[in-house]
């Protein structure tokens, strides 16, 4: 039987690889890290112009962005303190995309969290403080859990659009958060800023020893490494990615489609539970509106620009982390207005969502065809 | 006519010299010749991926060819797109339908033409029309909606469409997929008068044998790019062709039909269906398939085969109606898969039984992943057993690939398939349901497909075959069914099926 050039693609794929050069072999791979790192500075590019509109020296701004999130000991805390939630809130667009679905409602399930965390350190006010953190983590993730299960049970169900049902749950989640947090759970004693009582200071979770960095960080660390290892190791993340590769074929095995979908989504608003939890437990100490400040947003473009691998997701959100960081230094330095970060993000995001256009596009990184 | 002298009247020949096209690092064509005579039905075969198209897209300009020229009425012409290679009077006709369903066969044909008015005069292009018809050997009804006739009358559209544009030359694109048996027949026989008048010349991409026998004077045979024969149709028999077209390749020796039908294993009670657009695609459909039987469904596309498949396969919610395997209720799930041994080839096995992102290894895998030696302790995959797995089944079917790792949306369609089958059929089974199993494949796909599946019968699976290929649903099934507007229509034991009889019912009379 003989097998040479039977077709085009046949002859490609028996072709040896020995004589194709590095670029060729590795094009898929180095992709992965050139055009999202190419569209990250493309962002900052356009940025640079924005800024240079506003008559300071884009030079001086990126010196300031990076000294404000990576320049000092202070600064790299700063950073990775804010790099905790969005590893978390990331995980709730990732661990979705698995499946083909685009969710985009982690702020809701953050806010839900906080709630439920903050919830049940009110109800067991005077337990150990230990029994106290570890209820608020289960609260915060059953809490964050149901509200993405919602999305999902839409979908499943009723065929809601997934991406647009998680949007709206983020305004859902925030009409209940103020409906509490101005009634039944209001502290009388929060005059200006209605606010839920406090946890007690004896139930925050404090820092890593030796850094002001809270504990928020080895969870999101521990969440993003175990989703990993769910997504490339299990039966149950191998049929994850079969259903979101090609529902027809996860179908024609008799896999469980529906079933997938609500367990992913469980465990994505869980995720970005948790971190709602943290921030309550380790940073506010009680809930109330400051909490909706757009870690879940932001967890969306981390997770796009991380192309939704779980690992990927930690040195982005700390990229992430530190633009955010850096934010308070360009308006005091600068006299930029605090929300010029949030454009940097906007222009990310576009410039990233502008770039999977790129893919299987570059004539170098191309294998021989 | 772009300035040069137009071509004679009556029909003219064409032909393509040292034609060599190249794609990056892959050569499509090498050095071929074609050489069609005018006046004559020349026929060109050629396994998939052997050269057809591309050559053919070459004459009509759609390709610029690497190297080799094109001799219009024995002129060398320039043909750089293929506007110019309408101007020279080529015309090609292609497999899928180029009209606009919603507009009249009238409308659609003084639409095509190059120098419609502004402001049509309809009862002046009608008049014209219906002269122009009385001079053709086939009718077609004016004033219908294309989206009201039939295939095969949408088929001689495409063709006067040619006609009327006043091109004498005309390249048919295996015109015969979508037409019964029956319909087939006319239009080629119509065809075929037209050529011995000497109006037209004919050059027809086909991989039917029986058509190059009945209707075409030569034939020209490509393999893998090049030319591999030609002659005389007169002079050759089919199995010359097929030695031509396949080479020196040693194809699956299919099994011979052994032992009897035994009991009921798959059983369909009045299933009802909806196509996606909601329409009622499976009516009422009742049917049996006994072990050791291989049920073929006859029909022209679009019939309601795929949506029963999609049924049988988990693809798609039934309306009402009840499936049974083995006298158990049937609802698709893994666990009632499994049970019952089923398999199943889905037609386009890339969109419908495998991850394109995936590699060989993991879609060779999706059946049994879950359960040692593919996971430890049920949930940890266990990724050299993957591998292993796939290494032999890969070495057993023959399949080409580089590495079990390889992804599999880089396979051709037939190494697709062969994954698919090696997953399929490594193992028992009970029942398989195969849809157009072997559609776009080449030879030794073919024969080992139906190696398989002839197998399968014979270690007592229940078979149903789905086909739009009359020749593989006579020559593999026990019994043949006939489908049509979601319902059978017929049924007859293969072995004294009447041709006409089922193209009758394919076609719904």
């Amino acid at each position: 039987m003989t097998t040479e050039a039977a077709d085009p693609v046949d002859a490609a794929a028996i072709a040896p690889a020995a004589d194709a050069g590095f670029l060729q072999r590795h094009g898929a791979s180095i992709e992965y890290i050139l055009i999202p790192g190419a569209a990250l500075v493309a962002a900052l590019v356009v940025f640079g112009i924005f800024v240079a509109l506003f008559g300071k020296n884009p030079l001086d701004l990126y010196w300031y962005m990076y000294y404000g999130a990576f320049g000092t000991w202070f600064s790299w805390q700063n950073t990775l303190s804010r790099a905790a939630p969005l590893i978390l809130t990331a995980l709730c667009t990732a661990l979705p995309a698995q499946l083909g679905m685009v969710i985009i409602g982690g702020e809701g399930a953050l806010l839900i969290g906080a709630l439920a965390a903050t919830s049940a350190a009110l109800a067991l006010q005077g337990m150990p403080p230990l029994v106290v953190q570890v209820a608020m983590v289960i609260a915060g993730m059953t809490g964050g859990g149901l509200w993405i299960l919602l999305s999902g049970g839409l979908r499943q169900y009723r065929g809601v659009n997934e991406t647009i049902s998680s949007l709206l749950l983020v305004y859902i989640a925030l009409a209940i958060l103020n409906h509490l947090v101005e009634g039944v759970m209001r502290d009388p004693a929060s005059l200006n800023k209605p606010s839920t009582r406090e946890i007690g200071a004896a139930n925050m979770i404090g820092s890593i020893p030796g850094t002001d960095v809270h504990w928020g960080l080895v969870f999101g660390l521990i969440l993003a490494v175990a989703s990993y290892v769910l997504i490339y190791h299990t039966t149950f993340g191998f049929a994850a990615r079969v259903a979101g590769g090609n529902i027809r074929a996860a179908k024609i095995v008799g896999l469980s489609v529906g079933k997938l979908i609500l367990t992913v989504c469980f465990l994505a608003g869980a995720c970005a539970g948790l971190a709602g939890m943290v921030e309550v437990a380790a940073v506010q100490g009680r809930t109330n509106a400051n909490l909706a400040v757009g870690y879940g947003f932001t967890g969306i473009l981390v997770a796009f620009l991380a192309r939704q691998n779980p690992l990927a997701i930690i040195p982005v959100a700390i990229l992430l982390g530190g633009i955010n960081a850096s934010g308070g230094l360009l308006q005091r330095r600068l006299g930029l207005p605090d929300a010029s970060v949030l454009v940097l993000q906007g222009i990310i995001f576009i410039s990233v969502l502008a770039s999977d256009a790129l893919y299987g596009r570059i004539g170098l990184l191309k294998g021989k065809s | 006519m772009i300035g040069e002298d137009p071509t004679p009247a009556g029909a003219f020949g064409v032909e393509a010299i040292a034609m060599t096209m190249r794609f990056g690092a892959f050569t499509a064509l090498d050095n071929v010749e074609l050489k069609v005579r005018p006046g004559s039905f020349h026929a060109l075969l050629g396994e998939n991926g052997a050269g057809k198209s591309t050559l053919v897209k070459c004459i009509m300009g759609y390709y610029r060819p690497t190297e080799g020229d094109v001799l219009i009425a024995e002129r060398e012409r320039a043909i750089s797109n293929p506007k110019d290679a309408h101007a020279f009077g080529l015309g090609m006709v292609y497999q899928h339908f180029t009209l606009v369903p919603a507009m009249t066969v009238a409308e659609n044909l003084v639409l095509a033409r190059d120098d419609v008015p502004a402001v049509v005069n309809w009862a002046k292009e009608k008049q014209e029309l219906e002269a122009f018809l009385s001079r053709m050997p086939f009718r077609v009804p004016l004033d219908a909606k294309v989206s009201d006739i039939s295939a095969g009358e949408r088929q001689k559209c495409e063709i006067l469409k040619q006609l009327y544009l006043k091109r004498r030359f005309l390249i048919l694109d295996e015109p015969t997929s979508v037409l019964t048996p029956a319909e087939a027949d006319e239009v080629l026989g119509m065809l075929r008068k037209m050529v011995e008048a000497g109006e037209l010349t004919i050059l027809m991409i086909t991989h039917k044998f029986r058509e190059v026998m009945a209707f075409a004077d030569e034939v020209t045979i490509l393999r893998r790019g090049k030319l591999a024969g030609r002659g005389k149709v007169s002079e050759l028999t089919p199995d010359d062709m097929a030695r031509m077209m396949i080479g020196a390749e040693q194809l699956t020796v299919q099994p011979s039909r052994t032992g009897e039908a035994g009991k009921i294993r798959l059983e369909v009670e009045k299933l009802v269906a909806r196509d996606d657009a909601g329409g009622l695609a499976v009516q009422d459909l009742s049917l049996t398939v006994r072990a050791g039987e291989i049920v073929g469904i006859a029909g022209v596309s679009g019939n309601g085969q795929r949506q029963l498949v999609e049924v049988l396969a988990g693809q798609r919610e039934a309306e009402s109606g009840a499936v049974r395997v083995s006298g158990a209720p049937y609802s698709a799930s893994r666990e009632e898969m499994r049970r019952h041994k089923m398999s199943l080839l889905p037609e386009e096995p890339l969109k419908n039984a495998c991850v394109g992102g995936m590699s060989v290894a993991d879609n060779i895998a999706l059946r049994e992943f879950d359960r040692a030696p593919f996971a430890s302790g049920g949930w940890w995959l266990n990724k050299s057993a993957f591998r292993k797995d796939a290494t032999s089944k890969i070495n057993r079917y023959k399949i080409k690939t580089r590495t079990p790792d390889t992804p599999i949306s880089a396979l051709s369609g037939g190494n697709v398939q062969r994954a698919v089958l090696a997953r399929e059929l490594g193992h028992d089974v009970e029942v398989l349901i195969a849809a157009n199993p072997c559609f776009g494949l080449d030879f030794a796909a073919v024969a080992q497909i139906h190696a398989e599946i002839m197998a399968a019968r014979n270690r007592g699976a229940a078979v149903l075959l789905v086909s739009e290929d009359l020749d593989e649903l006579l020559e593999l099934s026990d019994r043949l069914v006939v489908m049509f507007h979601g319902q059978l229509v017929y049924e007859t034991r293969a072995g004294e099926a009447d041709l006409t009889e089922i193209g009758r019912h394919m076609a719904g009379h």
